[in-house]
């Protein structure tokens, strides 16, 4: 854990997460998505970044929360690993924060199911908690083969 | 030190290219023995790796081209005739001084190694003696006196005396940009050893260069600056104005001289007496003036020619700079060396345009703004001519993998005992240099196999009255949007008789399935995976892999192959390859709302089936669906069932199993009202239809990679953006046919296509083609002896041996008329214009059966009643209310007998075995 970082942070179904701003490309609006047949549940989708195709990952499925009300339009986190760009659907972006080790804690015993597996700490914000997403684990986990941890959702 | 590891990396290069040409040249050499321009080439080629390695110190190897040096230096003076020892052990030295190159490649040092029988084998050859134990090479016979249909030379000789020279003048063109900055450096930091050094060694090249192609004024000018430069390194003499004004003078001095040659070829008269003595006044430490030097020199150089921006030699390819044709513009000026990724990037940025005019299209169309429309055309044609350019820079012609292989097929026929000539037709021929990349494999297996299990043995050929050596041919050539290469031998062709026996050995078919297989099918086996039909395993080939990865290879790159052999006149293999991937076009089709792209190189046809037709509707053949196109089963694939597409429900639901069952239902019983459209493609090898909702358009697509996170779904192979933004997926066509099992299903299914006989349920049952013959007799024929169905016209019938024939299938068929071996059938005169033929094959022959009138089939049991029992009848059943007679066929075909005419007149199986 660096001494202090920034992270980007965004709402799905109502709790706040942060992923490490180096990791985050672009924030962008949601792209009309080309439905890829055969792929997990959680891949919503390939759009169209810039002449670039994205695969997008509903978070919502991806962290076994219910699906987004109709009517909604999701924001889109665009991540770069590997020269594989991969956009989070998430509710709504929030700020950009700068965190150090003071507020960290490691994942609570409390917090159960796929989110669990994906989240690498909590940061203890005023009023609220911040989960700090595994950007590596969310998209590794989708890879076709592997869809058994999004088949069982566990309520957080 | 850096400069020394890009010296080195030139060096190394440089070797390289050397070597290559090497190869060819000495091949070539071996079929015209005296050609001396080809004997001055390899020479040079061989001196300039032995200066080279001298100055780096790499004793092994100046030692080995030294002592090959000497032996070619006899050749070239006439001393000694070029033989086919002297032709191995070079080719021995050259893969050694290959060897040795690697290494210092890998370590930057020589690998150790003994030469020292290698050097004094050569010793030997020069000194007039036979090598007693050189190699296995040794015991082919001496090239026969060249044959009249000589080999083809790739080029004239005098061009690549002229490439070698163009070299020349670009590399010295860009050393002497070198030398000019590094002198103007050299004058702010006189005392800067490493620049020295510099300067000295790229001098000193150039010397050497001059040297080899006799310019001696070039060489003594450079001599007269080295030792100058060689005083001013030692610090013997401090570098001042006037040394550096002189040795800024030399360059010009030699700048203008190769002006002169590359315009003329040869050096001027100019000599540089009063230059070279200034230099040597100044090595002496003398001073000079330097005003008269500059005069002297402004007189030579009088035209500065432009300073060329030097592009520093740092990318690792071999490509070497191309002068244009035109004298004017000068080797270094002309060209301009690019990094490749430069050039993909471009390609990138192009694929981009071209998917921005493509969206901007449609609304130039319904714009009533001429001047909006008439921009939008403009547009258009740039980015098209642009597109093409573009791929232009990424092409190299198809002699970058041939100019490997008079070598190889030279080594090989050595090694097999055979005699071959190697033409290539169409070595200028370009495609993408990734394609490039991608074929030199697959190419390399082909013209191995073809020399291996292709072209006979000298004896076998002269036996059969073919020319002793064997024919192999390249042919390059652009055809339609696709690069075709053939690779042609005039061999023993494929021995299909040997490939059915092979096919039932390895248990791919049975003997009766095996029989079955047309001409056609039966070469194709020879894409099978661990099919091969040599004898004997080689080291070359006959492993049993090899044309399946090829096929496999070429079709990975949009390519196809085919294969066609005539037995005893040799074989053909022709490739299609695309001219590049980047771009290719598609077809679009729709599926339950989606779009999906199909690459056009798999696309066959597009068929609509008419329910209301009979023969068009879609089957159940054990289970999987099929349908007849042209007579043939067709398997299907329905592309909504594969990719389990439904309409969009919950967002992320998996499908529910309701309506997984639906859409089963749906596809199996397929609404009969409806049309039904089918894409009919082709997979690696394998045909069969793609049932889709709709087709759309053709597009010129620009392939995206989807990423890792979808790789593991086999159906797609990529994304692309399309006119109007979206995403579209690209279909694999291969994928989506080994996840529908319709490759797995095929294999069984190719030997029932010729005869689709329904499974007999009941062991009495038979079914039964009937038909009508002389007038109303009903007759039947079991469908187990009937492999095809056929009507020729009357005309076609030709006699021959007293019998009645006709060509079929590539060969000749006898006719038999059934009525004259049928008891108590009338023998009519046939007054029909054509005649209905059943095609019974068996022992590897055809036989026509002339039947009446072929009417249906029929199933139903056989039952033998004595009292019917009739000459050529098996006896008679009752089909349809109908007493019918079922012929005796094996009885019918021995009472013909056949064969009588056959083997003299039927050349569809090699008779040889």
């Amino acid at each position: 854990m660096p001494a202090a970082a920034n992270f980007i942070t965004f709402l799905v179904d109502g709790q706040l997460f942060g992923v490490p701003a180096t990791e985050v490309m672009e924030l962008a609006r949601f792209h009309e998505l080309t439905r890829v047949p055969l792929a997990p549940p959680a891949v919503a989708g390939l759009m169209n970044l810039r002449g670039q195709v994205v695969t997008a990952v509903e978070m919502r499925c991806r962290l076994g929360l219910p699906p987004r009300p109709e009517g909604q339009q999701p924001m889109s986190v665009v991540l770069r690993r590997e020269d594989v760009l991969v956009s989070l659907l998430v509710d709504q972006v929030g700020e950009v924060i700068e965190l150090d080790d003071s507020t960290y804690e490691p994942v609570p015993d409390t917090l159960r199911g796929i989110a669990r597996e994906l989240v690498r700490g909590v940061h203890k914000l005023p009023g609220k908690l911040l989960l700090l997403l595994d950007p590596g684990k969310v998209i590794a986990g989708l890879a076709v083969g592997s869809r058994r941890q999004t088949l069982s959702p566990t309520p957080l | 030190m850096e400069q020394m590891e890009e010296i080195l990396k030139d060096f190394l290069l440089e070797a390289g290219e050397n070597l290559d040409r090497l190869d060819q040249d000495l091949v070539r050499l071996e079929q015209s023995p005296t050609d001396k321009k080809i004997i001055g080439n390899v020479f040079r080629a061989l001196h300039t790796i032995k200066g080279s390695s001298g100055f780096f110190a790499f004793k092994r190897l100046e030692k080995v081209t030294h002592a090959g040096e000497s032996l070619l230096g006899k050749i070239r003076d006439g001393k000694l005739a070029l033989n086919a020892d002297m032709v191995t052990t070079l080719l021995t030295t050259l893969d050694r001084v290959r060897e040795i190159v690697r290494s210092v490649e890998g370590t930057g040092k020589e690998a150790a190694g003994n030469d020292t029988e290698l050097i004094g084998n050569l010793h030997a050859l020069a000194e007039g003696k036979p090598v007693s134990t050189i190699e296995r090479g040794t015991s082919t016979p001496p090239p026969a006196p060249a044959p009249p249909a000589r080999a083809t030379a790739p080029a004239p000789a005098s061009a690549s005396i002229d490439s070698f020279l163009r070299d020349f003048l670009a590399e010295t063109h860009e050393n002497l940009d070198a030398l000019d900055r590094a002198f103007v450096a050299l004058e702010k930091t006189p005392g800067d050893r490493d620049l020295l050094s510099n300067v000295f060694r790229t001098l000193h090249t150039l010397k050497g260069s001059s040297g080899f192609f006799g310019f001696s004024r070039l060489e003594k000018i450079a001599h007269a600056a080295e030792s100058l430069l060689g005083r001013l390194r030692t610090g013997e003499l401090p570098l001042n104005e006037a040394v550096t004004s002189a040795l800024l003078d030399t360059v010009d001095g030699i700048r203008a001289t190769l002006k002169h040659i590359e315009q003329t070829g040869q050096e001027s008269a100019k000599d540089f007496s009063a230059t070279i003595g200034v230099l040597r006044q100044l090595a002496e430490g003398k001073g000079i003036v330097a005003a008269p030097v500059e005069q002297k020199f402004a007189a030579v150089a009088s035209t500065p020619p432009p300073l060329t921006p030097a592009l520093s030699p740092s990318g690792g390819e071999g490509e070497k700079a191309q002068a244009a044709p035109a004298p004017q513009p000068s080797a270094a000026d002309s060209t301009v060396r690019v990094d490749v990724g430069l050039l993909d990037k471009l390609m990138n940025l192009v694929g981009e345009l071209v998917l921005a005019r493509n969206r901007l299209l449609p609304f130039a169309v319904n714009h009533e703004n001429a001047a909006f429309t008439s921009a939008t055309q403009r547009l258009d044609g740039i980015t098209t001519e642009l597109q093409e350019r573009v791929m232009k820079t990424r092409m190299q012609p198809i002699n970058h993998v041939w100019s490997k292989f008079p070598r190889l097929v030279r080594d090989l026929s050595a090694q097999c005992g055979k005699q071959v000539n190697l033409s290539m037709e169409g070595t200028e021929t370009e495609l993408d240099r990734t394609l490039l990349d991608a074929i030199k494999d697959p190419l390399t297996h082909m013209v191995r196999n073809c020399v291996d299990h292709g072209l006979e043995l000298p004896a076998a050929r002269v036996a059969a009255g073919k020319l002793a050596a064997g024919r192999l041919l390249l042919r390059a050539y652009h055809e339609s949007g696709l690069v075709v290469i053939e690779i042609s031998d005039d061999g023993a062709g494929i021995n299909l008789v040997r490939v059915r026996q092979k096919a039932v050995e390895k248990g791919f078919f049975k003997a009766d399935e095996a029989a079955r297989l047309s001409d056609r099918q039966a070469t194709d086996l020879i894409f099978l995976p661990g099919f091969s039909t040599a004898e004997t395993t080689t080291s070359v080939s006959g492993r049993g892999v090899g044309m399946d990865v090829v096929k496999t290879n070429i079709e990975n790159i949009g390519g196809s192959i085919e294969l066609s052999s005539v037995a005893g006149q040799g074989t053909t293999l022709r490739l299609k390859i695309p001219l590049t991937l980047a771009i290719v076009p598609a077809l679009f089709i729709g599926c339950a709302g989606e779009r999906f792209a199909i690459a056009q190189t798999s696309l066959l046809e597009l068929v609509r089936l008419d329910p209301s037709q009979k023969e068009s509707r879609i089957e159940d053949v054990s289970g999987a669906p099929v349908c007849r196109l042209r007579g043939k089963l067709l398997p299907l694939v329905f592309l909504k069932r594969e990719l389990q597409l439904e309409p969009r429900a919950g967002e992320f639901q998996s499908p529910s199993r309701e309506a997984s069952e639906a859409k089963d239902g749906d596809c199996k019983s397929p609404a009969p009202a409806r049309h039904v459209t089918i894409v009919v493609l082709q997979s690696e090898g394998h045909r069969f239809g793609l049932v889709v909702d709709e087709v759309h358009d053709t597009e010129e697509i620009v392939v995206k990679p989807v990423g890792a996170l979808l790789k593991g779904i086999p159906a797609f192979a990529g994304a692309t953006i399309l006119g109007d933004g979206s995403v579209a997926l690209i279909l694999d066509i291969a994928g989506l046919a080994l996840m529908s099992g319709v490759v797995a299903k095929l294999r069984e299914r190719q030997t029932t296509e010729e005869t689709p006989a329904p499974p007999v349920v009941n062991p009495d049952e038979k079914s039964l083609l009937l038909f009508h013959m002389g007038g109303a007799e009903h007759m039947a024929i079991p469908l187990e002896f009937v492999t095809r169905l056929e009507k020729f016209p009357r005309t076609r019938i030709e006699r021959s041996g007293g019998r009645e024939v006709v060509q079929y299938d590539g060969g000749i068929m006898p006719l038999v008329r059934v009525a004259d071996f049928v008891e108590g059938c009338s023998v009519t005169v046939d007054s029909a214009e054509t005649l209905d033929v059943v095609v019974h094959h068996s022992k590897q022959q055809s036989v026509g059966l002339v039947v009446g009138q072929i009417k249906d089939i029929a199933t139903a049991s056989l039952r033998v009643t004595d009292a019917t029992r009739q000459r050529g009848l098996l006896g008679s059943t009752v089909v349809n209310d109908q007493i019918t007679g079922v012929l005796d066929v094996p009885a019918i075909l021995k009472a013909a007998r056949p064969e009588d005419v056959t083997p003299k007149l039927m050349p569809i199986v090699a008779a040889k075995n």
